[in-house]
């Protein structure tokens, strides 16, 4: 890598992130502001330390419940994603319905999951699932109806069954778009499991920020924050690293030639 | 005369029999070996036609046979290009030459096997459209004509008899074509298979074909036959020659009628 390139890739991204963390700590110390309100990134990164702990423990919740949800998001995604795809009856009959559950914000199914599942790791890994199924979906769909139609005929005058069809194309040209709503669907996953643990659970980073918060530890409220920051971009980091490792020739434009 | 293809008073619309029609009363016969052009006002039914022959979808009346069978359905003994190469973007020229095999039979079963002995063929055919080496390339990283000479190979890997060809020269430049009418015209005269081009292009069907048929607006039918009787292999200035430029004028007139009737049958554009 040259100079220039280790500058924008390394050095430019945690320079400026150097640089956010102290003008927080500066404005924090400039303006007096109360720990209740914002502790100053050196309290908070001291919480982290002190009840780092607790935080990894919760922090495994979160992510264990996360993965599950997104793991099954991806299995339901990707069977719905193939059955529309494949036939415009599925699609017609299936669709209204996915977009009509789509809307409904997944924060008000909480409580009947809790309901129906009490206070453990399920509800928060049915809202992860809830609300990352749908972009795996439509993704999925979408990239199988982009076969264009001449090599369709081709393929078929050659006695292809529409199963040969999906194997040797639909499937292959969705898996860009499939791993692109990877991405969209872990974050999203995320957040659902984030929002559930809020909502009510016994363990998780959710579950600890609102104890936090109700015993007014500010600084390990934000010591959470940072924490599902981090973990967010991990998430998203290597959903990202399998999509280049899979689909390299859609980021063709990309390459040297 | 012994026809290899042949439609018979074929006739199709689009969504049902009171759906658009698309070719009616539709008949003509092409021999074996032939080179036939069809050509056309926009929106004919020149695909129509070949998804009929290749027997993508059924007519609603008619008959329509190839190699003295009726088709009913999907027949493999035909390779087909359209103007959009339509290769694949993760598979190598190669491989994607090779797509064909992995689904006609007896290949498909083969294929596993005998790998290296369809590979050689697969080098083979692209070395006779001028793409020796080229092999391990990925189609995006080959240029316009390059791609189109991958299309044709892949039309041809499973040796068909009947080869079926939309416009395949339509989106590339004027130098590129000519040299591609090359190509097709030495790949007609050295493997012998049958063909059948659609375009629009008059020149093309001229300098190509054995026999041109002109073909009417929509809904479409044969209105005319021109047999091209210029010796093989023809040379690339046949093209400025007097007599050429004289049966493409004619063919043009042909169409240009073709395409008044229409517009008085049809005073709405659809």
């Amino acid at each position: 890598m040259s100079w220039g390139g280790k500058t924008e890739k390394l050095i430019a991204p945690l320079g400026f992130t150097i640089l956010l963390l102290l003008l927080w700590e500066v404005v924090c110390r400039a303006f007096s502001i109360p720990q209740m309100i914002l502790p100053t990134a050196t309290e908070t990164f001291a919480a982290l330390w002190t009840f780092r702990a607790v935080i990894f423990d919760n922090a495994l919740v979160t992510l264990w419940t996360t993965v599950v949800g997104f793991g099954l998001a991806i299995v339901v995604g990707v069977a719905l994603g193939i059955g529309i795809g494949w036939h415009r009856a599925i699609y017609s009959a299936v669709y209204p319905i996915l977009v009509a559950f789509n809307s409904i914000p997944k924060v008000a199914v909480v409580p009947v999951l809790i309901l129906w599942f009490g206070l453990g790791a399920m509800p928060a890994i049915l809202t992860a699932f809830l609300i990352s199924f749908f972009p795996i979906i439509v993704n999925v769909a979408t990239g199988l109806a982009t076969v264009e139609p001449e090599l369709e005929d081709v393929l078929r005058a050659l006695g292809a069954k529409k199963m040969q069809i999906m194997r040797k194309v639909g499937i292959p040209r969705s898996l860009p778009h499939f791993f692109g709503s990877l991405k969209v669907a872990i974050t999203l996953a995320f957040v659902g499991a984030v929002v559930a643990e809020t909502a009510g659970a016994s363990k998780g980073l959710g579950k600890l920020m609102l104890d936090a918060q109700a015993a007014f530890q500010v600084p390990v409220v934000f010591a959470c924050l940072i924490v599902l920051s981090v973990l967010g971009i991990l998430l998203y980091a290597v959903t990202a690293l399998v999509e280049r490792r899979y689909t390299g020739w859609a980021f063709r434009s990309q390459q040297n030639l | 005369m012994e026809s290899f293809v042949s439609l018979n008073d074929v006739s199709l619309s689009y969504g049902g029999e009171q759906g658009l029609l698309a070719v009616s009363g539709l008949s003509m016969s092409v021999r074996k070996g032939e080179f036939a052009a069809v050509v056309g006002p926009s929106g004919c039914g020149k695909s129509t036609l070949m998804k009929l022959t290749t027997g993508l979808v059924r007519p609603q009346k008619g008959q329509i046979a190839v190699d003295g069978k009726r088709v009913f359905g999907p027949i493999s003994i035909v390779g087909m290009a359209f103007q959009n190469p339509s290769l694949l973007p993760w598979r190598t020229t190669l491989d994607n030459i090779m797509l064909p095999l992995e689904i006609v039979e007896p290949h498909r079963q083969r294929l596993g096997r005998h790998r290296d002995e369809y590979v050689a063929k697969a080098e083979s055919v692209l070395e006779l459209v001028g793409l020796k080496g080229f092999g391990a390339k990925f189609p995006w990283q080959l240029s316009g004509g390059m791609q189109q000479r991958s299309n044709l190979c892949r039309a041809l890997i499973h040796d068909p008899a009947l080869l079926m060809l939309d416009e395949p020269f339509g989106a590339l430049d004027a130098f590129t074509r000519e040299e591609l009418w090359g190509v097709i015209r030495d790949l007609h005269a050295a493997k012998g298979f049958t063909v059948i081009l659609v375009t629009h292009d008059l020149r093309e069907a001229v300098y190509l074909a054995d026999r041109v048929f002109v073909m009417s607006a929509r809904p479409g039918r044969v209105i005319q036959e021109r047999t091209i009787d210029f010796a093989r292999p023809r040379p690339i200035d046949l093209i400025y020659k007097a007599e050429f430029n004289e049966i493409v004028h004619e063919l043009r007139e042909k169409i240009a009628e073709a395409r008044a009737d229409a517009v008085a049958y049809e005073p709405a554009p659809s």
